[in-house]
């Protein structure tokens, strides 16, 4: 489900009215004013530090997520075609599937070191199980009569995937996205704790417990809450261009 | 021509076909009828090149199938639409699949014959007005004219239907039957129809091949001359052969 505009701006109100009055109620330095903390929001994102640290979760966001749709979404349309494979793999992927995967970002970051691989990599586990499991399902509603008919038209293995196979799974593909995108950013958070001078989760950790600048801290964590939702209504928009028979009605 | 010589076909070892023998000559056409079980789908999926005898061989114009052939049109009963494709879309869609190969002589003819629009399909089969929608919004019967406008647009010179009507209502499906028999007879199609509807038969099959309770070995054919002449229903030979493709079709099952 997508959401309305005006509810949005709506909810967005109240988180700042309500911020307003915790912090006048609070009154400390450890929660600033909605207004202090856009100035310094400003502040930095006109000098730079702020997108720069932006892009830098965004690359590995998108990076980890092109992966997970890379290798997920073949092996899926895989398992969703073969009842054989489906009954090999599956018991790996429910064994595997539950476990949080924030909890391989330590072991993780002991493989892939400091840098860019890590954060991408613990991205890309989230996401991958998500999308291996939607698009396993969907390909595996696609009836036989559906395959027959279009083989009959002179379908092979290249045309099937280009007009059958891709087609079914990116609606698949996106429902993931949309259901995964907040988690994968919680955990982009953790994983940037660690190792790493940049990206929103470093500035937010170094701003807060270093420096203790607290508007700047706030700030990375709108950052970071505009980062989420700027994937989500991303990966919305996609959906209405890619799939509009789902909208159709 | 199609020739079927020879076939044994079984299903988890239990023989559907055995050392079965059939001919069809060119622009005929035939329907299948027979209980449930009997082996009409799978007959029709062995001439679609969907899938092959254990032994014995199946021949469209004198070559051995090993696969679908771009020449044969297959229709069935659930449409097989593509969702997320508009009517139009889907119309195209094998036309499509021809530029997507090219005359490769495997998944389009080596030389085919000059494509019609499928345009002109969807006005011939009064598609226009619902062709920028999708399958879910359209009725049953458009979505089966769909399925013919898209396989036509190919040119086909062999029709195989399964059982295209069994799930449309009584009104929509006698339109569709004539419309399908008006289309065969001006495209010059041969017309192979899967159904286990008695009045389908004897509308749309000029000679009728009766499957009874597998395994079938030799094939039992009834000729129907008069299929598709105005007023078929009102003669007195159409209640015979009723009647007696009824007789026939029960004493199999009772046989089961």
């Amino acid at each position: 489900m997508s959401i309305r505009r005006r509810d949005l701006l709506l909810a967005s109100f109240i988180i700042l009215a309500l911020w307003q009055v915790a912090a006048m109620l609070i009154d400390r330095p450890i929660l600033p004013t909605p207004w202090a903390v856009l100035v310094v929001f400003w502040r930095d994102v006109k000098n730079g530090e702020l997108i720069g640290h932006f892009l830098i979760s965004l690359w590995r966001v998108v990076a980890g997520t092109v992966l997970a749709i890379l290798t997920a979404a073949p092996a899926g349309l895989a398992l969703g075609q073969s009842k054989r494979a489906s009954r090999i793999f599956s018991p790996i992927i429910y064994l595997l599937y539950p476990i949080p995967k924030v909890v391989f970002v330590p072991i993780i970051l002991l493989f892939f070191g400091i840098g860019d691989t890590a954060k991408i990599v613990i991205i890309f586990l989230i996401l991958f199980f998500q999308i291996l499991v939607l698009v396993r399902d969907q390909a595996a509603t696609l009836r036989l009569e559906l395959i027959q008919s279009v083989r009959s038209l002179g379908a092979g293995r290249r045309a099937l995937f280009r007009y059958v196979y891709l087609p079914a799974s990116l609606p698949a593909i996106l429902t993931a996205l949309r259901q995964s995108v907040g988690t994968a950013v919680a955990v982009l958070y953790i994983a940037e704790l660690f190792a790493t001078t940049r990206g929103l989760g470093y500035y937010i950790y170094f701003e807060g417990s270093t420096l203790l600048d607290y508007p700047a801290m706030y700030a990375g964590v709108v950052a970071m809450s505009l980062l989420g939702l700027g994937l989500y209504f991303s990966v919305d928009r996609l959906e209405r261009w890619l799939c509009p028979w789902q909208y159709a009605n | 021509m199609i020739n079927v010589e020879g076939l044994t076909f079984q299903y988890r070892s239990a023989p559907i076909f055995e050392n079965f023998n059939w001919r069809v000559q060119n622009c005929d056409s035939w329907s299948i009828l027979g209980p449930s079980g009997c082996g009409k789908s799978t007959l029709l999926a062995l001439l679609a090149g969907l899938r092959f005898p254990s032994f014995g061989m199946v021949a469209i114009n004198n070559e051995r199938l090993t696969r679908p052939r771009p020449q044969t049109g297959l229709i069935l009963q659930d449409y097989g639409l593509l969702p997320w494709a508009t009517v139009r879309q889907n119309v195209k869609l094998g036309l499509d699949m021809r530029a997507f190969y090219g005359a490769d002589g495997i998944h389009a003819p080596l030389s085919p014959s000059p494509l019609t629009s499928a345009d002109s399909w969807l006005q011939r089969l009064g598609l226009e007005p619902v062709a920028d929608k999708y399958p879910a919004q359209i009725s049953g019967g458009q979505r089966q004219r769909t399925a013919i406008a898209r396989t036509l647009a190919l040119q086909p010179d062999l029709l195989l239907m399964d059982e295209p009507f069994s799930s449309l209502d009584a009104p929509t499906r006698e339109t569709l039957q004539v419309l399908t028999r008006d289309l065969a007879a001006e495209q010059d199609l041969t017309l192979i129809l899967v159904t286990h509807s008695i009045e389908e038969a004897l509308l749309l099959g000029r000679k009728i091949l009766l499957l009874a309770e597998p395994p079938n070995r030799v094939a039992d054919i009834i000729e129907n001359p008069d299929s598709g002449t105005p007023g078929q229903r009102e003669k007195p030979e159409y209640f015979a052969l009723y009647r007696k493709l009824r007789e026939r079709m029960e004493k199999d099952a009772e046989k089961v």
